[in-house]
């Protein structure tokens, strides 16, 4: 079997490998965005950035400090939480009871302003970032090779997301996350302080886009601009699953990356739009979403 | 229960209180006092301050000033949260069941605030309905079962105060009937209770007095017993 639907086979599995990885990604923004935009209504625009924030913090860390791979995979979303914490407490908070677009327009102002500080730092080349030693190298799975490191980054979104969504879905924790996105003034009127998990759910959002910048920095290069290219993808992928549904942030992510894997073998022309046609499709069909509700 | 001393003892005091929603002032110096053990009702046409009388022990409102006191605490300035953990349950008119949570997850939401709540099985005594629907989702109930369930819930959690608003609305004459099952037998288990109604036949046969509000404060207080003799009076204030 040399040929699958007149295409090698290796062609083939190599772009739905690599389709799987940048779903893997959209699957873990588009979760943030889906949590925050659940708990906050906050469209967040700076969600690409504070990506690009994790990956730097992974790149500083290992540039100056020495910390390595590993220690970066916990320190970096632990920044880029702080900072989101920062942000919510002293300038999103405020916004709450204006219309959401402000909220929109603040995070964008935001996105510009962590893109053109590290660019005005660092250029636009890009800093390289090695595969740690422990993921170097490949496995030859017979129909095609895969990059141990790729594989990683897949099988840890994947971790991620599923954990998030058992977290979101089946604890106590995310009874009160699910019932202060419905109702908040109840929420709080049974004893829970909404404001501190409010800003919990920003900063763990924005921790989840910076632990992607962290899995990112070693396939796609560290440059402030990373950030701005995935994201306008990833909101329409939020677009499609439907706002602030958790399952159909990870499953739209995945299914798109792949989606547009297969675009790339049989009309490389249509891969770059894709995921706009499904989203105007969807809107036009559905416009809550895939796996969204009517609100 | 003993009669003395704890009977007489003011659990709610509300003072002189006045509340606003933003621009809107919809509070003009309400002033009220609920004694342990007892169930109070707040009569009163529609406007007339009694879901916000409520929402103000809550701290669920804009601005108040005045004076809310619970077993002598000052609940004006409280961070919001904080009110609840104090022993007051709230079971808004508009019932709040969560759609996204089912039966269960509704019923164990709302934190154990003090010991003494009622257990899962004794809560399931006072409403057959809700056993065995657990893992139903909360807004598949119907009307009665949703009411139950919002009342349920403050039951757990060990608050002594309850404040129910309107838990007759738009409910068929039998589960209003098991309402006020329910709420008489909360009524003995010690329960103090502040009650809003419009409906108050169904408040006559639970109350043991009756504010009567207009336009956002307290214009009479009617002891159940003299409900009979005050009729006249109460069909003017109610429009009835």
């Amino acid at each position: 079997m040399s040929h699958l639907f007149g295409i090698p086979p290796q062609a083939l599995f190599g772009q739905l490998l690599l389709g799987l990885i940048n779903g893997s990604f959209y699957a873990l923004l588009s979760l943030g965005l889906a949590v925050i935009f659940g708990m906050l209504n906050v469209v967040n625009m700076a969600h690409g950035a504070l990506y690009m924030v994790g990956a730097f913090v992974a790149w500083l860390l290992l540039t100056y400090l020495g910390v390595g791979y590993w220690g970066a995979l916990v320190l970096a979303p632990l920044a880029v939480g702080a900072v989101g914490l920062v942000l919510e407490r002293t300038m999103l908070r405020r916004l709450y009871k204006v219309d959401h677009l402000y909220g929109l327009l603040l995070t964008f102002g935001l996105a510009l302003i962590f893109e053109g500080a590290f660019r005005h730092q660092y250029g636009v080349s890009g800093q390289p970032y090695p595969i740690p030693e422990l993921l170097k190298g490949g496995i030859n799975l017979g129909f095609m090779y895969l990059p141990t490191y790729r594989g990683w980054v897949v099988a840890a979104s994947l971790l991620v997301c599923l954990g998030t969504w058992f977290a979101i879905e089946r604890t106590k924790l995310g009874a009160y996350l699910r019932a202060a996105t419905e109702n908040p003034t109840l929420v709080q009127a049974f004893g829970i302080n909404v404001p501190v998990m409010v800003s919990l759910t920003y900063g763990f959002g924005v921790a989840l886009a910076g632990l992607a910048g962290v899995l990112a920095a070693p396939i796609y290069q560290v440059s402030p601009l990373m950030g701005s290219n995935l994201i306008i993808v990833v909101f329409a992928v939020v677009v499609i699953g439907g706002m602030g549904s958790i399952l159909g942030a990870i499953v739209t992510g995945l299914g798109l990356g792949l989606l547009e894997g297969l675009a790339k073998v049989f009309y490389p022309e249509a891969s770059n739009i894709v995921v706009f046609v499904i989203m105007a499709v969807v809107l036009m069909v559905k416009p809550a979403g895939l796996f969204g509700r009517e609100r | 229960m003993p009669d003395g001393m704890n009977t007489k003892t003011a659990m709610l005091e509300i003072a002189d209180l006045y509340g606003f929603y933003g621009e809107s002032h919809v509070l003009h110096g309400v002033s009220l006092e609920v004694r342990q053990g007892e169930v109070v009702t707040l009569l009163g046409r529609n406007g007339a301050g009694k879901t916000s009388t409520m929402r103000a022990i809550m701290g669920i409102m804009g601005k108040r000033t005045g004076s809310i006191r619970f077993q002598g605490t000052e609940l004006i300035g409280m961070a919001q949260h904080r009110i609840p953990r104090l022993g007051i349950g709230y079971v808004p008119e508009e019932r709040g069941i969560f759609s996204s949570l089912s039966v269960d997850e509704n019923l164990t939401l709302p934190p154990v605030v003090k010991e003494g709540g009622m257990t899962v099985p004794q809560i399931h005594e006072l409403f057959p309905n809700l056993r065995g629907r657990g893992s139903t989702q909360g807004t598949r109930l119907s009307g009665g079962e949703q009411q139950m369930l919002a009342i349920a819930r403050i039951l757990r959690t060990g608050a002594t105060l309850i404040l129910l608003d309107e838990p007759t609305e738009g409910l068929a004459p039998v589960i209003i009937e098991q309402i006020g099952v329910a709420v008489r037998a909360l009524k003995q288990r010690g329960f103090t209770i502040v009650l809003v109604e419009q409906n108050f036949r169904f408040a006559a046969t639970i109350a043991d007095r009756h504010y009567v509000m207009e336009e956002g404060h307290v214009v009479d207080m009617i002891p159940n017993d003299q409900l009979h003799a005050n009729m006249d009076k109460l069909h003017t204030y109610l429009g009835v």
